[in-house]
């Protein structure tokens, strides 16, 4: 049975630590994945919200024509807005987790393991883009359904993959950082509701920037989620073009993602004390 | 086995302060290997925190130690392949199954695949959870996330244990099954155990040594059977708990009735 002496078993060999970290990184994305096969009801729910935008708000608006979509259906000019909304609010919710972690020992096993703080971090960023990819999906079917002109070529659909995944881990990370702050339930709700709104708002997910009053605009174009709605709705539609360019959607939600890790992995070991 | 001249833990002026609250104050132990150690003491006395320094959760403010001979410090990594932790409350997930917390925590400590499968039957088998592996840990009784969470902390076959209130909310036959298992595992692979309770019966049924701790200072330390001589003739451990911890304005049993009400179960329900 156990009945090996306790001495310093022979697979400690310090394997590679890059390895160990990607090792690390997937046990955290697989528990995720297996919480999600266990629970499927929280799917279900989650889809209800933006198939009530789209259905609702998005027929209404596309009524207007006051809208400068760059010449695409308002329906289309909105769907990726609403794609990037559902990411985040899956996302930006995904820091009570780690209050809740804490609350139960969870959180203290995992820092008790020899697991790069790093690779816990970005284990749970990659969960929230994992969480983050039903809804995706209902919303691409949402869309087709209505008669948005989603293009559906792979690499179309893998860039989409990769903005929706990457928007996930940038917000979920902010929410990790936001709850190491607050460190209860109460407040993190709290600061979350007085955020969530300005981020959609602020954003260019169901209105162009253009249309801002001058202080709005230059505080948009500040809101990542605008760049992650840039990038959706250049890979996401058929007659999609992007204001900032792809490169530059990709490289500012990756940089800030770096930051938020980095800050992250500095908290995250402290929310415990 | 382990080199029975080196202590398994030894701190030195060891201490933590939160503000101007001192919750552990300068604590010198030395824990022989293949023991089990009790630490005990009312809520507030610092036993956590002890703990979590220890465990490398908490930084020191002052003060060090070793643990497995590795500096808490300087060796955190080191410190945590060489221990498992039990936590005070639950640290199991209960949204999956008991194999599949045993799966990403042998993944997280680098437990290689082609051992991990076999090592996580180990396990499940020794704490006798294997029948229900594959149930929701949200459907286990206390008794059983009890002994997943032990089973947890086996994974890497550790040569220290921690144990927070291992047994609270614990019916008695789930208790009785806990500290079986501790026993077992210190007498057939030498595991050092180092538990805090506050139930006197525990420590007294199985910790080789105990310390009593109160406001952050350890008040004695020793066998149990040595403790309770050198309170009186006929004394139990509770009455040694209550010579060292109570304040003298109280009555000795007001206070033991108010610790005995205060343990009722936060955690398992």
């Amino acid at each position: 049975m156990l009945s090996e002496p306790v001495v310093q078993p022979a697979d400690w060999v310090e394997a590679n630590p890059f390895f160990d970290f990607l090792r690390q990184t997937m046990a955290m994305v697989e528990a995720e994945l297996r919480k999600l096969r266990h629970d499927q009801f929280e799917l279900l729910s989650r889809a209800v919200q933006p198939a009530i935008w789209l259905v609702v708000f998005g027929r209404v608006f596309s009524h207007l024509r006051e809208i400068p979509t760059g010449g695409i259906p308002y329906l289309d000019f909105m769907a990726p807005g609403i794609l990037a909304q559902s990411v985040l609010f899956v996302a930006v919710f995904f820091g009570v987790t780690l209050i809740w972690e804490r609350d139960l020992g969870i959180l203290q096993k995992f820092l008790v393991s020899p697991a790069y703080r790093l690779a816990l971090v970005l284990g749970k960023a990659l969960s929230a883009g994992i969480r983050a990819l039903p809804q995706a999906a209902m919303v691409y079917v949402l869309a087709l359904l209505m008669g948005v002109h989603v293009r559906l070529n792979p690499t179309a659909v893998a860039a989409a993959l990769v903005f929706i995944v990457l928007g996930a881990a940038v917000f979920s990370t902010l929410s990790l950082i936001i709850a190491c702050l607050v460190k209860t339930r109460q407040r993190f709700m709290g600061v979350n509701q007085l955020l969530i709104m300005p981020l959609f708002f602020g954003s260019n997910a169901i209105y162009p920037l253009e249309i801002m009053p001058p202080w709005l605009h230059r505080i948009s174009a500040m809101n990542p989620l605008t760049y992650m709605v840039d990038a959706l709705r250049t890979v996401m539609l058929s007659g999609g073009h992007s204001v900032y360019g792809l490169g530059f959607d990709l490289l500012v939600q990756a940089v800030l993602l770096i930051v938020l890790l980095g800050v992250a992995t500095k908290l995250y070991p402290k929310v415990i004390y | 086995m382990e080199p029975t001249s080196a202590p398994a833990i030894e701190t030195s002026q060891l201490s933590r302060r939160f503000g101007s609250l001192v919750a552990v104050d300068s604590l010198s132990l030395r824990l022989n290997s293949g023991s089990i150690f009790g630490l005990l003491g009312p809520n507030g006395a610092g036993k956590s925190t002890t703990i979590k320094m220890l465990t490398t959760l908490l930084p020191p403010s002052s003060g060090g130690a070793n643990v497995a001979g590795f500096d808490i410090v300087r060796q955190p990594q080191r410190v945590r392949r060489s221990i498992g932790y039990v936590p005070q409350v639950i640290s199991a997930e209960g949204s999956l199954t008991g194999f599949e917390n045993l799966l990403v925590f042998a993944k997280l400590y680098g437990i290689q695949s082609r051992v991990y499968r076999e090592r996580i039957q180990q396990v499940l088998e020794f704490m006798g959870l294997k029948d229900a592996q594959h149930t929701l840990v949200q459907r286990y009784s206390g008794g059983m996330i009890r002994r997943l969470e032990i089973a947890l902390a086996l994974l890497h076959r550790p040569p220290i244990l921690f144990l927070d209130e291992p047994t609270v909310g614990l019916d008695p036959r789930a208790r009785e099954a806990v500290w079986e298992h501790m026993l077992e595992l210190r007498d057939t692979l030498g595991t050092t155990i180092f538990l805090t309770t506050h139930q006197m019966g525990e420590a007294d049924e199985l910790c080789d040594v105990v310390a009593i701790m109160h406001e952050g200072r350890i008040r004695a330390v020793g066998p149990p059977a040595e403790l309770k001589t050198r309170v009186g003739t006929d004394a139990t451990l509770d009455d040694v708990f209550g010579y060292y911890t109570e304040d003298r304005t109280d009555e000795r049993g007001g206070y033991k009735d108010a610790v005995r009400t205060r343990r009722t179960a936060r955690r398992l329900g």
